[in-house]
């Protein structure tokens, strides 16, 4: 707040240049102010000086102040960040510092913009599908096998990496197919809930949130304040799944034998061997087991049961093309000559035979 | 006016005003009951301040500690509220919080784990056993998120129903709600603007569910964000209900008052626990001069003796530092009145001095981070400067405890969450804020839900209330005379801050009162320029009437209750008076004047009064009462 006396600890304010983005939906431009800033202040701070001085209609989105409600994503520089987070201190005394809003949407007034699309991609995203039989106090899962979903609920919505995402930042037409990396890591959270029901949601994302549209730039994990690993850990598994289980026999097989959160006790748990299917796609291809060390009663039950023949296998599907018909090539901007490894890149071969959760079906018939 | 046929028009069942944890939570009970239901957020969907809460939500599970009970809990929310809670809610509070977390598993919540699977729980200030279910410290997020998506589903269910997303249960997002519409006593709906384009709305809805949260933006230093203006406490007064316990506000006493860019945000209790000192900006280590006769005997006299405590407290007494909040508080406040403060008014708090900076990275690992990351303040190098900060009010709409019903001549009018009072008493335990809202909120969603049913007929919206709402909003924006709104939300801010903080005086008490009284004049004429379209000085020109009311409350109750209590510190009436343990101060507004009554407390129920000791009792009640409960001992054996 402009006028308090917390003007203090030293060192006098400075008057910054600054350069911001005003105007709607008709037009605008960028207006130059001339503005005082004080030690340790961030960026935010000087836009509400300048809101309660000389432009008290200056519209901008805030709520927390403290990164983590996500709320006040802008342009600063060009680059989507949050403006809560960005230091004065980062800029030198005679840069300008211009503050924009988000390109990717349409623009309400100065730096708020209309971001109903990730609204929307929200509620085409489909929901947490609760196991059956369980009752309220009854669910169990391993703090290991949280975690990977725990990545992806740290995001606090401040929808910079959907700004920044290639496939919509320039290219309206793709928005209706595309949900962006912010739904593929809500997708890729449900995928490794341990005890979510729906086991399609790989499939759901290639076929319905245009995953193939994806050229794994990373700039989304670039510019998330969350720091969440959103390619490594979020997409590119979830595509590489896809891959190995339109196309891959021992995947096939796998599908074949369990059901997925049927693999039973014997088999490799994330208790017994910390690490060993935490990585993505680090166990075998297209096979992630949870049931086997969640206790979820059910699926142990399932899983003592027997196997389940009836299983549907994914039917193979072809392959996004993209505009130009053409297989989609990540080459051009991956960092070496060939596609990355499927299993991910810290994987060796040959895993060591405790890291494999293959049993033999007679076997465990009993 | 003609501007009233314009107007875009709902009509719902249910409308939820305030989209945080208690509505989310209240829109998905309405829902479930079958109503058509409204859900109005102030900010966009997903952003309320739910998300700071960091530690946890309390409920007595048992999963780490099988002794724990609903029993304890209840015990522990009465002790941290000094006995004054309103019994009932604290009981249901306690009961039904483990169902209420459990429901959010089902929902999709990913809490942190029990080595055998099960939700983990963690200590907490206040809670016997460890009880706070948590997801690292950003437990208020993972709920939010898991009441939002939950809505979501049920908008998925109603696609596939009914083809549309929003057939059954809507959220309003940017929108604020400036006015409530009555029919005789019952409420008929809600008037409010969409805060993108600045154009009106009106909700037509028999049944009206407040979740606003509450009141911070009056003040100076706060942890809470732009939307905490009150909206509902004063929404909840102009429709004719009541606001109990508006004296106790939970002020924090090391919050960051310097740089502004983490100003308000708190700095956890354990850097002082790990060895931080307070200094006044003479250098001097002051807390030793501030020690009351009653703890002489706990704490230390000297440097010597306090600093050897870290490493041998079973010989020595602690460091005075460590006294109780308010005590801190109140050290910090006078240091600061004295002129001995720093200059942005607080005092430094010196970690960095007292332990090599490898050991406070790996002790204080967030809240280096926090800082590092946020204002660029190393505090293994340089003392933090702090001071209170106002984090949470404990007062709020007088509620029936069952329902959540408002009291006063309302009908129709439902509160949860922070916007409702009583179930916190005068202080709040850490972590009953999460699982509050969660019972509260379902609670007052069913209710909703069930006044809506039994109506015989709708309540109707009178035109010339809609014509008054809309005169009375776009009054700021056609007045060019009056005051910038962000100058009077300062001076409000200092009068809050300086005069109604968190040690209080009746002289300042009165003055406050009087300044409370040239400000509502000033308030009156505030205008705003610029258009409708996302004018961020429109919409705080309107909020400041309600940040106004609010406040006059909190200085009023303050200046009446003549003890010293929980989040109610008089400096002129220092200890607690069991004869004001019986009294809840009710405010109601008479035209533009705030009215204080008094009213006793609730009875709590003989077999709650039996789970306490009487010694503990007798801290708290008064002779006679403590009589009563000797009586009923001796009928027991």
């Amino acid at each position: 707040m402009g006028t308090e006396k917390s003007q203090a600890a030293g060192a006098p304010a400075t008057k910054r240049q600054f350069r911001i983005w005003r105007g709607d939906e008709t037009g605008g431009d960028l207006k130059e102010y001339l503005v005082e800033a004080k030690e340790g202040e961030v960026v935010l701070d000087i836009i509400h000086r300048l809101q309660s001085t000389e432009a008290p209609d200056l519209a901008c989105r805030w709520n927390c102040k403290a990164g983590k409600c996500g709320s006040c994503s802008v342009e600063i520089n060009g680059k989507p960040k949050l403006a809560c987070m960005t230091r004065m201190s980062t800029f030198t005394e005679d840069e300008t510092i211009s503050v924009t809003p988000l390109r990717t949407f349409p623009i309400v007034r100065d730096l708020v913009t209309d971001v109903s699309f990730n609204y929307e991609k929200a509620r085409e995203t489909p929901a947490f599908a609760p196991p059956p039989g369980v009752a309220p106090g009854d669910y169990r899962m391993q703090q290991v096998d949280v975690e990977r979903s725990q990545e992806f609920r740290k995001c606090i919505e401040c929808f910079l990496c959907q700004t920044v995402c290639h496939v919509i930042r320039d290219h309206e037409e793709n928005k209706p197919a595309f949900s962006g990396p912010r739904y593929f890591i809500r997708a890729a959270e449900l995928d490794m809930h341990p005890l979510d029901a729906r086991d399609d949601r790989k499939e759901y994302a290639q076929a319905e949130q245009g995953l193939g549209y994806c050229n794994i730039t990373k700039c989304c994990t670039e510019v998330c304040p969350e720091h969440i690993k959103i390619t490594d850990n979020g997409i590119i598994p979830m595509k590489e799944r896809v891959v190995d289980r339109k196309y891959d026999p021992l995947v096939w097989l796998g599908n074949k034998i369990f059901r997925r959160g049927q693999v039973p006790q014997t088999s490799v748990t994330s208790e017994h061997s910390p690490g060993a299917v935490r990585t993505p796609a680090a166990g075998p291809p297209g096979f992630h087991s949870h049931a086997g060390a969640s206790h979820d009663p059910q699926a142990e039950a399932q899983a003592q049961a027997g196997v389940n023949w009836h299983r549907e296998v994914p039917k193979p599907t072809a392959p996004t093309l993209d505009e130009s018909g053409k297989l989609p090539l990540t080459e051009l901007t991956f960092d070496r000559p060939a596609a990355p490894s499927p299993f991910g890149e810290d994987v060796t071969f040959p895993l060591p035979p405790e890291h494999l959760n293959y049993a033999h079906p007679e076997q465990d018939k009993h | 006016m003609t501007t009233t046929t314009r107007i875009e028009r709902h009509h719902y069942d249910v409308v939820v005003i305030g989209a945080g944890g208690a509505g989310l939570r209240a829109a998905i009970e309405a829902r479930l009951a079958g109503k058509k239901t409204a859900i109005i957020s102030k900010s966009l969907f997903g952003k309320a301040h739910t998300v700071m809460a960091e530690g946890g939500a309390a409920a007595a599970m048992g999963n780490v500690n099988s002794r724990d009970s609903w029993q304890v809990h209840f015990r522990d929310t009465m002790r941290g509220g000094k006995f004054l809670n309103n019994f009932r809610m604290a009981e249901l509070h306690a009961k039904e919080s483990p169902q209420r977390i459990w429901e959010l598993e089902t929902y999709g919540a990913l809490f942190d784990r029990t080595k055998d699977g099960k939700i983990s729980q963690r200590n907490f200030g206040g809670h016997e056993y460890p009880r706070l279910a948590h997801v690292g410290d950003r437990t208020g997020l993972e709920l939010i998120r898991t009441l939002q998506q939950k809505i979501v589903s049920l908008q998925q269910e109603d696609q596939r129903e009914h083809g549309s997303y929003d057939a059954r249960i809507r959220v309003f997002s940017e929108t604020t709600i400036t006015e409530l519409l009555l029919d005789g006593d019952r409420v008929a709906g809600a008037f409010g603007y969409y805060r993108e384009s600045g154009e009106f709305i009106l909700f037509e809805a028999p049944a009206v569910v407040l979740a606003t949260g509450g009141v911070g933006r009056s003040y100076k230093v706060t942890s809470n964000s732009w939307e905490y203006t009150g909206d509902g406490h004063a929404l909840a007064l102009r429709a004719g209900a009541t606001l109990i316990n508006m004296e106790f506000l939970q002020f924090h006493p090391t919050g960051m008052v310097w740089p502004p860019s983490v100003k308000g945000i708190l700095v956890t209790e354990s850097v002082r626990g790990d060895g931080g000192i307070l200094k006044n900006s003479e250098g001097k280590r002051f807390m030793f001069d501030y020690v009351p006769d009653v703890f002489r005997k706990q704490y230390a006299d000297s440097a010597a003796e306090a600093d050897r405590w870290y490493e041998d407290p079973d010989n020595n007494r602690r460091p005075p530092e460590l006294l109780p909040r308010d005590e801190v508080a109140r050290a910090i406040n006078s240091e600061v009145k004295a002129g001995r403060g720093t200059p942005a008014g607080g005092v430094y708090l010196d970690i960095a001095s007292r332990l090599p900076a490898e050991e406070i990275r790996r002790r204080l690992p967030s809240m280096y981070h926090q800082f590092k990351e946020l204002a660029d303040v190393d505090i293994t190098q340089e003392p933090m400067e702090v001071g209170p900060t106002c984090h949470y009010v404990m007062g709020g709409v007088e509620v029936d405890p069952d329902s959540g019903a408002a009291f006063g001549h309302v009908r129709g009018l439902f509160a949860a969450g922070e916007v409702s009072g009583g179930m916190h008493g005068s202080n709040r335990l850490g972590g009953n804020s999460l699982s509050d809202l969660l019972v509260f909120g379902k609670r007052a969603g069913g209710h909703a839900a069930s006044y809506a049913d039994g109506l015989a007929s709708r309540p109707r919206v009178p035109v010339p209330a809609v014509e008054t709402a809309v005169e009375t909003a776009l009054a700021p924006l056609q007045r060019d005379t009056g005051e910038s709104p962000y100058v009077l939300q300062q001076d409000l801010q200092a009068v809050m801050g300086d005069l109604v903080g968190i040690i209080r005086r009746e002289g300042e008490l009165v003055d406050a009162l009087a300044r409370l009284g040239e400000l509502r004049e000033r308030v009156a004429k505030v205008s705003a320029v610029g258009g409708r379209r996302y004018n961020p000085g429109w919409h705080l020109a309107l909020d400041l009437r309600n940040m106004l009311v609010v406040s006059e409350c909190t200085a009023k109750a303050a200046l009446e209750r003549r003890e010293s209590r929980g989040g109610h510190t008089r400096e002129d009436h220092p200890t607690m008076d069991p004869a004001w343990r019986r009294v809840n101060q009710v405010c109601s507004l008479e035209g533009d004047i705030v009215h204080l009554d008094r009213k006793p407390l609730p009875r709590m129920r003989p077999e709650l009064f039996a789970l306490f000791d009487r010694a503990e009792l007798a801290k708290y009640l008064t002779d006679e009462e403590l009589a009563e409960f000797d009586a009923l001992t001796e009928e027991e054996r």
